[in-house]
């Protein structure tokens, strides 16, 4: 998003001018109006009505912020547990109490890094089975104590590589899926970055799962799928499109609760409103949880879960035709 | 007699060619060998010992007692939530994989009894777009876990598949969490569930449903893992070991309990379910 410059260097114009304003008593008010306007405009023009693949681009920006930023303003006094008590701690896959709205909750918060130094030690914030062996004993550790459970999912997917496979990341995801599946707190679940796959759902069966507005949530990356499908790396805008995986398309396919507004041109040009937005969401979504009695709540998780999926009747076969022999099997 | 010979809600057309030639070539070891010794010797190779596919149908006939397969499959096909079209429309990919199996979705699931033991058993189909699991065999899945719990009887499953059907999108993600959520209710009713794990069972299969049995059995020449090796080496440029994802990397780190050789798979199964009948 090359535009992007040209919107920082109007802020930071914008921003210039105020403090000149307030220095030297010089009236620069109007100046500074008319470049707000400006400044208006063009958000409005890149930002309004933002593409699959742009939202792509949103959901990875480099700014965007990141599941600690949102333990920083929008939870308090995150307690970090560390460690899957087998072999290590991973560092792309966060687990800890914290407080939110004043009472006590376990996060699950998928952690990208900024610099290179701190992806090296993040993977890119892809979890490897450290991390969803780790998800796993925190959302226990939620169940025994009547802690809700709230997941920050950020990642663009399981780490890929030998020793992942060699300690079956497979299943350390199916393991926390299913301690999800058993939680008898209230759960929930925001994408508020890149929601990448297995990786990205392990820590998402819940019963409220909600996106920020320019989040994405997919099976594949839109790189894979253009390779796999299309056998064509070039294809990964076609395949953001096809895919669905912006929130306000999960949204219509019914298959999240809601979204979490941005600000316009994403969350990270004004990151203290998004987080306070998050907040409000979900502490009013939590009190709603909170109501229902555990059983019917949990009951109401799995049937939720029961219903996800679109089929039809096969079409029936032709009276007139021949019956179907069955090649797949031999007489 | 046909396993299967009560279905007749859709029109398919079976593509018989590969059953017209008598011979073919083991891709294995080269050899020419007599087709009909190869379905005999349930998909071995008869020269080499080489494993060929087995359809769902094979699979399903291979482990069952004789006549006791009473197919269960739901007669639904997938809407195409999505409306997916890549280099081709996935409504043309499915009609397809309709076409060359006969079947209309990546599972089959049924009635059948193993050694006299009652269960419920799925097997996926390999061919059909690699076995993926979709809203369709995710609803399969669930009902035949579901008619297990109703009829008190054990669930078997024999997964080949690669994973998550991509064209669905997320709907195909979620198949994990609502098959995972189904087979909690499996273990709360108290029936054990025994997950087999042919060649491939991988990414979002492996990842949700395969890998939660209460005992894990590899057939011989299985490929078990979640990422697969290319998209490993593209990752990191790390050289992969030679038996990497197979059964006995898989058994070596104790991912699994047991493996068994496909033609002893049935003689496994039934040993297994006997001390779960006897517990009762
Ligand atoms: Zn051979």
């Amino acid at each position: 998003m090359s535009d992007e410059r040209t919107l920082d260097l109007l802020e930071a114009k914008i921003e210039e001018l105020r403090q000149l304003n307030s220095a030297d008593g010089i009236d620069l008010s109007k100046e500074i109006a008319r470049l707000e306007e400006k400044l208006d405009h063009l958000r409005q023009k890149l930002y309004a009505n933002l593409s699959d693949w742009e939202r792509v681009k949103l959901a990875r920006h480099p700014k965007r912020p990141y599941a600690l930023d949102y333990l920083q303003s929008a939870f308090e006094g995150f307690y970090e547990l560390r460690g899957d008590r087998v072999v290590g701690d991973d560092r792309a896959l966060l687990a800890g109490l914290a407080r939110l709205g004043g009472r006590t909750v376990v996060v699950l918060a998928q952690q990208k890094g900024r610099t290179t130094e701190e992806n090296k030690e993040r993977y890119f914030g892809m979890p490897r089975p450290q991390g969803f062996r780790k998800a796993r004993r925190a959302i226990q550790l939620a169940d025994r104590f009547g802690f809700p459970l709230v997941s920050l999912i950020d990642t663009p997917g399981a780490y890929p590589g030998l020793e992942a496979e060699e300690h079956n990341v497979g299943a350390t995801i199916a393991e926390s899926l299913l301690a999800m599946a058993e939680a008898r707190v209230p759960t929930l679940a925001v994408v508020i970055g890149e929601g990448g796959s297995g990786g990205a759902l392990a820590i998402g069966l819940a019963d409220c799962v909600l996106m920020l507005e320019n989040a994405i949530f997919s099976v594949i990356t839109p790189e894979g799928a253009a390779s796999i499908l299309w056998k064509d790396k070039d294809k990964a805008k076609e395949a953001a499109s096809a895919l669905q995986m912006t929130a306000d398309r999960l949204l219509a396919l019914g298959l999240i609760d809601g979204i979490i507004p941005e600000p316009l041109g994403g969350a990270h040009r004004d990151a203290a409103k998004t987080s306070a937005a998050l907040q409000s969401e979900l502490v009013r979504r939590l009190a709603e949880l909170e109501v229902i009695p555990a059983e019917d709540r949990r009951r109401r998780r799995d049937a939720r879960y029961r219903a996800i999926g679109r089929f039809r009747p096969a079409p029936m076969r032709d009276p007139e035709a021949p019956a179907a022999p069955e090649g797949a099997v031999r007489d | 007699m046909s396993l299967f010979k009560e279905r007749q809600y859709v029109r398919i057309r079976v593509d018989r060619e590969a059953d017209d030639s008598l011979w073919m070539k083991c891709k294995a070891c080269g050899e020419l060998v007599f087709k009909r010794r190869v379905r005999e010797n349930n998909n071995i190779c008869p020269n080499c010992g080489e494993y060929f596919f087995l359809t769902a149908g094979e699979r399903i006939e291979s482990l069952v007692d004789p006549g006791s397969f009473e197919d269960l499959t739901a007669p639904i096909v997938t809407d195409d939530p999505l409306g997916f079209v890549d280099s081709q429309p996935y409504s043309d990919r499915l009609r397809e994989a309709q076409e060359k199996t006969s079947l209309l979705d990546a599972v089959v699931i049924g009635r059948a009894a193993i050694d006299g033991v009652p269960v419920i058993l799925g097997a996926m189909d390999f061919r059909f777009i690699g076995g993926s699991m979709g809203s369709v065999m995710g609803e399969q899945l669930c009902r035949a876990m579901e008619t297990a719990i109703a009829e008190h009887r054990a669930f078997v499953l024999v997964s080949s598949s690669g994973g998550a059907r991509i064209q669905e999108g997320m709907f195909s993600l979620l198949q994990m969490a609502k098959t995972v959520t189904v087979r909690r209710h499996l273990a709360e009713a108290g029936l054990p569930f025994l997950s087999v794990m042919a060649y491939p069972t991988s990414g979002g299969v492996q990842a949700s449903i395969a890998s939660l049995g209460d005992i894990l059995i590899a057939e011989k020449g299985a490929l078990i893992g979640f990422a697969g090796r290319r998209v490993i080496q593209q990752t990191i440029s790390e050289e992969l070991p030679q038996h990497f994802q197979t059964e006995s990397f898989a058994l070596e780190r104790g991912q699994i309990d047991r493996v068994a050789r496909r033609e002893d798979l049935r003689d496994e199964l039934a040993l297994a379910l006997g001390y779960f009948v006897e517990a009762r």
